[in-house]
């Protein structure tokens, strides 16, 4: 798999290693009502979807930036890539 | 029908033609009393559990694709209990009684071969570990020795024993671990349930449950609706995409694993050998072929095939620890969908739904337990209380923070 990477164009897979479903990184409020239960929900619960799944890649043995990449679990298609630090700013904005 | 030597002589002398198949293909019933979801090796297992154990017949298996078509049709058939945590082990042992009499028990020849498993080491810390597993395993009342590398040369010559990076110093040997032919599993288990009165229906996907007041009255399929006065969902590899449709999210991710097979051979490999620290594993089938493989291609996958990068890993282990099998030419290679739970061991619960059970999350060891896993979760639907062996297998294991994690690597499931 080929993996573009928003800085460094289209990467080789195997220079990554694979963390998964990118809501890891909507970590829940510690100090928020529920906390423990949301905590049990976010570390052990997954969509695990078949079809577009985002998830996060790690670009280890490159620039070392995290990526959000969206990808077919079924064709293993990837659909695209973000760097992940857009995706989190995205989202607080 | 049952086959003894006696009808195997009278078939040859009368040119084969008193066959039968070895199961009927029924239209499904209006309603059944517990209906399997999952025609493969853990749901017709509990299936004939259900019916030869627990006296419940009234039962239907409905498989989407054809019998035995998912995971039991994709391993690499290898049997053993060699694990270590309390919550494992006791349950793997009696899933190796059960290998030790399957035959018997179903009236199949399901090629069991207890030809044992041979797990290396290659440090001082690593032949603790082991004799510390080897330990746990004598405490379930399971086989377990370490061998010397002394007895290591003798049984296995051909391994590169003083690899520069691995050298071989041992191993812990299980005798009564070993391989059975899995499609012959399958089958057997499948005609042992149809004999007893199990409906096995296949090309029927289920699509949705029935649901009244907070119970499971029944399952959509693509052959119409079927009432059930139980569920019980053994779907490894579609779990989560099954349990969706009940409103559950699960603790797991699906997760490819290949597998891979060599021209067959003469006899070489007397039994199982693993290479945990070069990511590969070996036996021979007894056709001769070679059968092996090594870890999960990484990464969230439902296609049933991997990636050209894992091939080289696992080769390449392959060529580090026994040289031999480069001068062998690959036959084929695929892939299967594994049920990666969050802690590496599998669950065997009730769910928040009345009626409605679950049994999946067996990660890349589901075919050793087919025959305890079917009986478990046939003791679980037919009594509503766990079986003895499989306690620990709950889903409220994570929230309570007892996890059973062989490898002790945390909820990272590509890392189990």
């Amino acid at each position: 798999m080929l993996i573009p990477h928003p800085l460094l164009g289209a990467r080789d897979a195997q220079e990554f290693t694979y963390l998964g479903d990118a809501s890891l990184m909507d970590r829940p409020d510690p100090n928020g009502p529920e906390a423990e239960a949301a905590f049990c929900d976010y570390v052990f619960l997954r969509d695990n979807p078949a079809g577009v799944h985002r998830e996060l890649w790690f670009h280890e043995q490159g620039d070392r930036s995290w990526l959000v990449v969206t990808r077919d679990t079924v064709t293993h298609e990837i659909l695209g890539a973000e760097l992940a630090r857009d995706v989190k700013r995205g989202a607080q904005t | 029908m049952t086959f003894s030597g006696l009808r195997v002589v009278k078939e040859a002398l009368t040119g084969h033609k008193g066959w039968k198949p070895l199961w009927r293909n029924p239209e499904p019933k209006p309603s059944y009393d517990v209906v399997v979801v999952g025609g493969g090796g853990h749901g017709l297992a509990t299936a004939y559990t259900l019916a030869a154990t627990y006296g419940i017949t009234n039962v239907a298996v409905l498989e989407k694709g054809w019998l035995g078509s998912g995971n039991i049709g994709r391993n690499t058939t290898i049997i053993r209990s060699n694990y270590l945590l309390p919550g494992n082990q006791p349950f793997y042992e009696f899933s190796m009684k059960l290998w030790e009499r399957q035959e018997q028990d179903l009236n199949f020849n399901s090629m069991v071969s207890q030809r044992g498993i041979i797990n290396l080491f290659h440090t001082d810390g690593q032949r603790d570990a082991y004799r510390r597993r080897g330990n746990a395993m004598h405490l379930s009342g399971a086989d377990g020795r370490l061998l010397t590398r002394e007895e290591l040369r003798e049984k296995v010559p051909f391994l590169n024993f003083d690899n520069a990076r691995f050298p071989i110093k041992g191993g812990l040997m299980q005798s009564r671990a070993g391989t059975a032919r899995h499609d012959g599993v399958a089958w057997g288990y499948a005609r042992a349930a149809d004999m007893r009165g199990v409906d096995i229906i296949q090309n029927c996907e289920v699509t949705g449950f029935r649901m009244e007041g907070g119970r499971v009255t029944g399952v959509e399929t693509t052959r119409g609706t079927i009432g059930a006065g139980k569920v019980g969902v053994a779907v490894a590899g579609s779990s989560s995409r099954v349990m969706a449709m009940a409103g559950m999210r699960l603790p797991i991710e699906s997760h490819v694993l290949q597998a891979f097979v060599s021209e067959g051979l003469k006899p070489t490999i007397p039994g199982v050998v693993t290479f945990g620290a070069g990511h590969f594993y070996v036996s021979q089938s007894d056709k001769g072929g070679l059968v092996f493989g090594g870890d999960l291609d990484g990464y969230n996958s439902y296609a049933q095939r991997g990636g050209l990068p894992t091939v080289e890993d696992v080769i390449e282990g392959g060529m580090a620890l026994m040289p031999m099998i480069g001068r062998a030419r690959l036959l084929r290679s695929w892939g299967g969908i594994m049920d990666m739970s969050m802690d590496g061991s599998p669950i065997i619960d009730r769910t928040h739904i009345d009626g409605l059970y679950f049994n999946g999350g067996w990660c890349y060891g589901g075919f050793k337990a087919t025959p305890a896993s079917g009986y478990a979760f046939a003791h679980l639907l037919a009594t509503d209380t766990p079986h003895e062996t499989a306690r620990a297998y709950r889903f409220d294991r994570f929230t309570r923070g007892h996890v059973i994690d062989e490898k002790g690597v945390g909820a990272q499931p590509n890392l189990h």
